[in-house]
């Protein structure tokens, strides 16, 4: 008796939480003239589809480029912290340690101060509004907790997995690719589902260096809905629903990966 | 962590070359925008300058210029007001859910992760979210709020409440680092103290004070200290809700910096450089002090 009561308290607890959600998507339906209804319409009766019919008109190419620097922040982040993640875990070099404590201070830098240093040197390159630049910019808020990352679970990896490659006569390069790599799935998937998700929702990057590109994220479609058309919000919020689409999706089918990486950052070492 | 002897020697010359790319990285991508960043703002930058180059060294006069500058008072006490009232609320929330959660009852594991959703979507989509409920004419708040009987607030429009406005949205945006992160804590604790409290008699609340959250202070610590660290750089929300304003009443460094550097036609890249230096002072002393807690607690 008493667990279901407390299964009440939260799911009641949960709808207080998750109601600002809601909202997105019942407005997201809303018509335009009842929009300023008072009271406002809690549920869509009598909705309407246009939003997404904005969206699908106008943000298409907006979530593509996202969808692009999403992946390729991916691609970049494991491709830099996989190696170093393996390095620091089970090679450890002298300076390893010195090595890990620039990458922790690194996570500490506020994303304005890398994205006017970032603004500076791609101006003078003329690199402004391109998307490898972007992918680049993005990646740095991800490869430093992607390195942590890797190192934490591939200490966890037995050296005598390691030595048998060694014994078969495998280099440290083949021993990496063909036996690390490997067994290190989970730790790849964790990575990559939070590189993916922190490029897919940069602001700060996407509104600095690439203002004025051709190819803009989905970030700035939405910031320049809200910017322009102050009176479509079931449009605006049409967009921010389907912005959204990436990180339900992960959180439905990753969800330990998302609580694996929240907690590995704070707790291990 | 455990040390291994017998496969990987110390040093070595395989090791750092998996270790260069990152190293080359870092050195390309993180030490030269710093350093680009602490040059813009000891020199005297004009558009023209900033494209061709040349601008005159200024020393100190940028850091001169923002510490006399109208904003900067504000802008310090509303940095320290957004982040310590953030904190104080994420953890005290963030706690109160992980211990309800811990208690394991059907559906816990489900809604929890349900939890995490608000941390999880862009920024951008929270922020337009709640500007739109928090409008003052048409806002799902204010209409709650007027059928309890308090007249409309001026959100995100009055000088007064755009401050607090930018708070709530951020203290919904950081309850679920705190519930997950607290909640992992709770789980190393060992059920059998609570059954031995029990045994003693001690009330749900005491065995809170007494037990959860003395052994769970470690683990508060580096939460505590992460969110500030997180919270000092927030930037997103506020820019997007209240763009720092009306009249700075929501500005913060992290704006300010932006808005300096960016948000005008004329861009004052040494004075947003400068602001930019000084916030990153703040988040690294307090990061200093992370580091020191989290080595003596894992060592």
């Amino acid at each position: 008796m008493k667990r279901a009561v407390m299964t009440a308290v939260g799911l009641a607890l949960t709808a207080v939480m998750l109601f600002p959600v809601y909202w997105m998507i019942n407005v997201s339906f809303t018509r335009d003239q009842n929009m300023r209804a008072d009271p406002p319409h809690l549920f869509p009766v009598d909705g309407t589809i246009e939003g997404y019919r904005a969206v699908l008109d106008q943000q298409l190419p907006y979530l593509g480029t996202s969808l692009l620097v999403g992946l390729g922040t991916v691609a970049l982040t494991v491709v830099l912290a996989a190696p170093a993640g393996y390095a620091l875990a089970k090679l450890r070099p002298v300076g390893g340690g010195a090595l890990s404590f620039v990458l922790l201070i690194a996570q500490m830098i506020p994303g304005i101060i890398m994205a006017m240093g970032f603004y500076a040197i791609y101006l003078n390159l003329g690199v402004l509004n391109s998307v490898p630049g972007l992918i680049l910019a993005d990646s740095t808020i991800a490869v430093p907790f992607g390195v942590l990352i890797f190192t934490a679970f591939m200490s966890g990896i037995p050296d005598e997995l390691m030595q048998a490659a060694v014994v078969d006569g495998a280099g440290r390069l083949r021993t990496f690719w063909s036996v690390v790599l490997p067994v290190s799935r989970n730790a790849i998937v964790t990575v990559s589902l939070f590189a993916f998700l922190w490029a897919w929702s940069d602001f700060i990057f996407a509104s600095t260096l690439d203002g004025g590109g051709d190819h803009q994220p989905i970030t700035l479609g939405i910031y320049q809905y809200i910017g322009n058309n102050n009176q479509q919000w079931n449009a605006i919020m049409a967009t921010a629903v389907v912005a959204s689409i990436p990180a339900t999706i992960l959180l439905i089918i990753a969800q330990r990966y998302v609580a694996a990486g929240v907690t590995a950052g704070a707790i291990k070492d | 962590m455990r040390r291994s002897r017998a496969y990987g020697h110390r040093g070595g010359w395989a090791a750092w070359a998996f270790l260069a790319p990152v190293t080359l990285y870092l050195l390309a991508f993180y030490a030269y925008p710093l350093y680009r960043n602490v040059e813009l703002s000891l020199r005297e930058y004009t558009v023209r300058s900033f494209v061709q180059g040349g601008a005159p060294f200024a020393g100190l006069d940028n850091y001169a210029k923002i510490l006399s500058d109208p904003t900067f008072g504000p802008a310090l006490l509303h940095t320290v007001v957004f982040t310590l009232a953030s904190l104080a609320f994420q953890f005290t929330i963030g706690m109160a859910l992980a211990v309800f959660f811990h208690q394991h009852f059907p559906l816990s594991g489900t809604l929890r992760a349900l939890f995490l959703v608000p941390w999880l979507l862009p920024l951008i989509v929270s922020a337009s979210t709640w500007s739109w409920m928090l409008n003052s004419d048409a806002g799902v708040v204010n209409a709650a709020l007027g059928a309890a009987g308090i007249g409309p607030v001026n959100w995100l429009t009055s000088p007064d409440w755009s401050l607090a406005s930018v708070i709530i949205a951020n203290i919904w945006i950081g309850i679920p680092f705190n519930l997950v992160v607290l909640y992992s804590g709770l789980q190393a604790i060992p059920g059998t103290l609570y059954e031995a409290a029990s045994l003693d008699g001690a009330t749900g609340w005491q065995r809170f004070w007494r037990i959860t959250f003395p052994l769970l202070r470690p683990v508060s610590a580096i939460t505590l200290l992460l969110g500030l660290i997180y919270t000092l750089k927030v930037f997103d929300i506020i820019w997007i809700m209240t763009r720092g304003g009306p009249t700075d009443s929501s500005t913060t460094f992290a704006t300010w910096s932006y808005r300096l550097g960016f948000g005008n036609l004329l861009p004052a890249f040494g004075p947003g450089a400068a602001v930019g230096n000084l916030l990153i002072v703040m988040a690294l002393v307090f990061g200093l002090i992370y580091i020191r807690i989290q080595r003596r607690q894992y060592a």
